[in-house]
């Protein structure tokens, strides 16, 4: 069996991948932490103080 | 819209890349649903919040790529076979079926769940039954079953401007209805051009499409009667809600042009068409995707002039 060399084009592919789904994980944290701002800051946005203090 | 690739490159190692599964998300039918789906959410009334409107549209997009990588790995036999689609991940070794399923249905639930949670419950629901009928309806029922495949099935890529209304008013009315038929009509002869010039990659496959069961003339017919149903439309409805001088100037240049290519098509025979390499059929299919984002994009530019007194009637 052939040996790996150091840097294969398969650790490559997996790098790009891991890149990959670790940017889009971010996009994903800032996108939910946006979406949670707008509509909290919306005038509609309310909560029962029972809620609140849960 | 097709995804009329024609990358042949194969690689066995089974580490896919990250490009691996964005291609199983079908990146180019994604921008028609992306465009769709925006349009659809911009000229609805009311005003969206930019942020919750790009999170709309973006999980319409990924339900509409899970759709597709459900896609790929039902139909991962026949896109070995097809020359068109033998460069896909699965058919070319990059990604397995399991990986293709898992990564459809997680990324299925996770964009109606976070549509839902952005918008409403009815866009949510519109992009589920969306996401059902394109994989379930279509790729496992109708597309292997009957020529009338692209006809039924044409519904599935023509639901995005719905759900983009739906996610902007929580409502389905008939200007959504009208942007709905207008894809839903072009789908047949924009699939029927393709499948006369893809010569045998269908009937290799094994797939009824219109041209193995009817025969070419029947088709060339088809797409004639076809066009003339999708023209009376989309002018038609620049007299509705939705339309407006700009919308009515693009349907009435757009269709004049598409019927004159129908009537070319409709006129030649296969010796014809052989001989200059299928070229009235390229440019038909060429065409009817500049077709369809023109008319949407005169939609959406009727709508953004619409504050100022100007755009819709």
């Amino acid at each position: 069996m052939m040996a790996l060399s150091r840097q294969h084009e398969l650790h490559k592919r997996r790098f790009s991948r891991n890149l990959g789904l670790g940017l889009v994980l971010a996009g994903f944290v800032a996108l939910v932490f946006g979406l949670t701002v707008v509509k909290v800051s919306t005038d509609d946005f309310t909560m029962t103080p029972a809620e609140a203090v849960n | 819209m097709s995804d009329a690739s024609l990358n042949t490159t194969t690689t066995q190692t089974g580490e896919a890349g990250f490009g691996d599964y964005f291609a199983l998300l079908k990146p180019r039918v994604m921008t028609l649903v992306v465009f769709t789906a925006f349009v659809g959410l911009f000229a609805a009334p009311g005003t969206v919040h930019p942020v919750i409107g790009f999170a709309a549209i973006l999980f319409i997009a990924v339900g509409g790529g899970a759709s597709g990588a459900l896609n790929m790995w039902w139909d991962a036999d026949i896109d070995r076979v097809m020359k068109r689609t033998r460069g896909r991940p699965i058919p070319a070794g990059k990604v397995t079926e399991s990986e293709a399923f898992a990564f459809g249905m997680t990324l299925a639930a996770m964009s109606v769940v976070m549509l839902w949670l952005a918008t409403n419950a009815l866009a949510a629901a519109i992009l589920a039954f969306t996401i059902f009928f394109y994989v379930v309806i279509y790729s496992m029922w109708l597309k292997r079953w009957t020529p009338q495949n692209i006809v039924i099935g044409g519904a599935a890529g023509a639901f995005p401007p719905m759900i983009g209304w739906a996610a902007a008013t929580g409502s389905v009315s008939l200007e959504s209805v009208l942007m709905f038929t207008l894809i839903f009509l072009w789908t047949p002869p924009h699939f029927w051009a393709l499948a006369l010039f893809m010569k045998s990659d269908y009937e290799t496959a094994g797939v009824p499409m219109l041209t193995v069961t009817h025969g070419r003339r029947s088709t060339r017919t088809h797409i004639l009667v076809y066009t003339l149903g999708l023209a009376a439309f989309a002018i038609g409805t620049g007299f509705s809600a939705v339309g407006g001088p700009i919308y009515l100037i693009v349907a009435l240049a757009l269709n004049a042009a598409f019927l004159k290519g129908a009537w070319a098509i409709w006129r030649r025979d296969e010796v014809a068409a052989e001989t200059d390499g299928y070229r009235a059929e390229k440019s038909f299919f060429k065409l009817s995707l500049f077709y369809l984002f023109a008319h949407f994009g005169a939609i959406a530019l009727d709508a953004a002039i619409a504050p100022f007194g100007m755009g819709g009637w």
